[in-house]
């Protein structure tokens, strides 16, 4: 009976510390069907979480703590799509710019809110992971079964022709870069609100940059998502579990390592995988 | 073409040098400004602040030396990465490649008995061999797999991160050391001696003026430089010429990695004489030696400008953290900006400005009309 509580008890947590990357990644695989890759993750994560906690401690209301850190979240990543989007700029370095400016930028604001209690936490986690499972299947139905999801994967896969048929090739950009941003800032809140009610710096720890990886050996698939979004969970949890037999900071690597396993086993050329075709690449108007 | 009230933009694909220093100080100070209203946010006079900085910075020998002590590991890093770049191999890894080169030194330091003067070229060696084997398996994987540089290396940061803390905290903990989390500390011979005066550990220093110009004479003159070259331009043309796009890379990995593991050698042989926490051990080097590349445009010896202008803001954080108790991580504010406004800027380069405001009262019958600004064409 003790040993089936352990077990309940660890599948709880890992599931709970795999909504945010779920969240996560649901965002960024959006993003990036759209043609446009994100390496800002991690930068909109902190923003989120510090913005979810500070307006959570100010008005004790978690939900408008949320709700900000999305809108934060959203507001990070329409930087990133002016720059990468408009401007037509490297979209890999313009996502560490927004990693290293997140991460700077919430060091510097959140430098008083360190280690101040929170009251009113997100009192329901298996809510927030419910609602992860369905925008899950909800963005399976809308990418593979609406007319949405088809205009949202050719222009990722084909720009120039989506062009050509009167899709607004930007403004589709515009609008599944800032849904991963929104994505992301809530999972930040997640983190500061729920999992951990506190504000720590640095307190994402390297999780937006799982979460791109997710996207990747899911091959762009929300439903697939999910189950590395639960195993990631699992491994994240086990490293504080596992405390008791193994050094900490070799737990700690587990999840990382075990990344760089799952993109080596996953690969098999870019194109295998099924990564949208204009993946990285800014759309000219009149270039093909 | 297109008008600007007085002036006229013409495209010219091949910017000249002038233009792109402009450009560059254009967007530096772009990214200066926006800090300002950052400090302001922040609750900080962004004038008291840039005074501080000033003072910090630039005030006296002191001051200086502090910024070119900071700069050494940013160079290092640098100019790997500048070569890495012009390779179009996306090493985010220098963090990971700069701690793996500073646990090969300590090692040397602390476990192998080597007499004299020699220990400290052993220590080189041992932190490039380590750095460079820290690039050995994303590159591999890249090569052979086709797997994403960007996350693998990004992932061996977090690897060698937690590597050094386990290090410290374990088998490598100090007996002499009261229980804190170091290793015991270097033998007089495994410390690099300083400029006198100062804490500047020249010796590292020579070592990265020495790589970026060799880097530089590498892509300019020899073989593989010209390798790089092509394949970081096209690499189908490279294959057509004969060039084998997985030695290249991989001596291109080997090098930029090493370089960067050179820099945790002088960290640990140069500075804290110690292996100790890797958030110590290293204060982000690796990454800002992103912004060093991508501003030095992938030239090795305009890495060394580059690498000073990041070490002054390295400084400016360890100022501002004691005058007006900013958190360190306000350099990331600087870095990600100054990031962001050299990618933005990046267009401009292409283009040619010209002052020619006779031509506007003239005539105004170009399809550009006269005092149309430039729109973003995205749409």
């Amino acid at each position: 009976m003790e040993e089936g509580n352990w077990i309940l008890a660890t599948v709880i947590r890992a599931v709970a510390l795999g909504t945010p990357i779920l969240w996560g990644t649901l965002g960024e695989i959006t993003a990036e069907r759209s043609g446009v890759i994100n390496l800002g993750v991690e930068g909109m994560m902190i923003l989120g979480a510090l913005a979810a906690f500070v307006v959570a401690h100010l008005t004790g209301q978690p939900t408008a703590g949320l709700v900000v850190a999305a809108a934060v979240g959203g507001a990070a990543a329409l930087l990133h799509a002016f720059i990468s989007i408009t401007l037509r700029a490297n979209q890999y370095v313009s996502g560490l710019a927004l990693t290293m400016f997140g991460l700077g930028l919430a060091g510097l604001l959140g430098r008083g809110w360190e280690g101040r209690p929170l009251l009113d936490t997100l009192p329901e986690i298996s809510a927030l992971t419910y609602a992860g499972l369905g925008v899950a299947v909800a963005l399976w139905v809308v990418f593979y079964h609406t007319r949405w999801g088809i205009v949202l994967r050719s222009v990722g896969e084909m720009p120039a022709a989506a062009d050509a048929l009167g899709v607004n090739v930007a403004l589709v950009r515009y609008l599944a870069v800032a849904f991963g941003g929104v994505m992301a800032g809530a999972a930040g809140a997640f983190l500061s609100l729920a999992y951990r009610p506190a504000w720590t710096e640095g307190m994402t720890a390297g999780m937006g940059w799982i979460v791109i990886a997710i996207a990747i050996f899911a091959a762009w698939d929300p439903l697939r998502a999910v189950a590395g979004a639960l195993l990631f969970g699992a491994l994240f949890h086990l490293s504080f579990r596992l405390q008791a037999w193994v050094a900490p900071e070799l737990l700690k690597m587990m999840p990382f390592a075990f990344t760089i396993l799952a993109l080596a086993a996953t690969a098999g050329g870019r194109r295998g995988l099924g990564a949208p075709e204009a993946l990285g690449t800014p759309y000219v108007t009149g270039e093909r | 073409m297109r008008r600007l009230g007085p002036l006229v933009l013409e495209p010219d694909p091949v910017p000249p040098p002038a233009r792109v220093l402009g450009v560059s100080l254009f967007a530096i100070a772009g990214a200066l400004l926006v800090a300002g209203g950052v400090f302001a946010a922040y609750g900080a006079d962004p004038l008291v602040a840039y005074g501080v900085i000033v003072r910090g910075t630039f005030a006296g020998l002191r001051e200086a030396s502090e910024v070119v002590r900071r700069t050494i590991p940013l160079l290092l890093c640098g100019v790997g990465l500048a070569l890495a770049f012009r390779a179009q191999f996306w090493n985010i890894g220098a963090e990971g490649q700069l701690l793996a080169g500073a646990v090969g030194a300590t090692a040397v330091a602390l476990f192998v008995p080597i007499p004299g003067p020699w220990v400290l070229v052993a220590m080189f060696a041992a932190g490039f061999a380590a750095g460079a084997l820290w690039g050995l398996l994303p590159a591999l994987l890249r090569l052979r797999l086709s797997v994403n540089e960007v996350l693998t290396t990004l992932m061996m940061n977090y690897i060698a991160l937690y590597g050094v803390a386990w290090l410290i905290h374990g088998p490598w903990k100090g007996a002499t050391q009261f229980g804190f989390a170091y290793t015991d500390a270097f033998p007089e011979a495994a410390r690099l001696p300083l400029l006198a005066g100062t804490r500047v550990h020249w010796p590292t220093l020579a070592v990265g003026l020495v790589l970026a110009a060799a880097l530089a004479f590498l892509l300019a003159r020899t073989r593989l430089g010209f390798e790089v070259r092509v394949l970081g331009q096209n690499p189908t043309a490279g294959r057509y010429a004969g060039i084998d796009p997985a030695r290249t890379l991989l001596a291109v990995v080997l090098l930029s990695a090493g370089a960067a593991g050179l820099a945790g050698v002088g960290e640990v042989a140069g500075v804290h004489h110690k292996l100790l926490d890797p958030g110590q051990v290293s204060l982000g080097y690796g990454y800002a030696a992103i912004v060093v590349a991508w501003l030095a445009r992938g030239s090795p010896l305009a890495a060394v400008l580059t690498a000073t202008l990041l070490g002054a803001i390295f400084t400016s954080g360890d100022v501002l953290k004691v005058a007006l108790q900013m958190p360190f991580r306000v350099t990331d504010v600087f870095n990600g900006l100054i990031l962001f406004f050299l990618i933005g800027s990046e267009r401009l380069l292409a283009v040619r400005i010209r002052w020619a405001p006779a031509a506007t009262a003239a005539v105004p019958a170009e399809p550009g009309v006269p005092g149309t600004p430039e729109t973003g064409g995205g749409s």
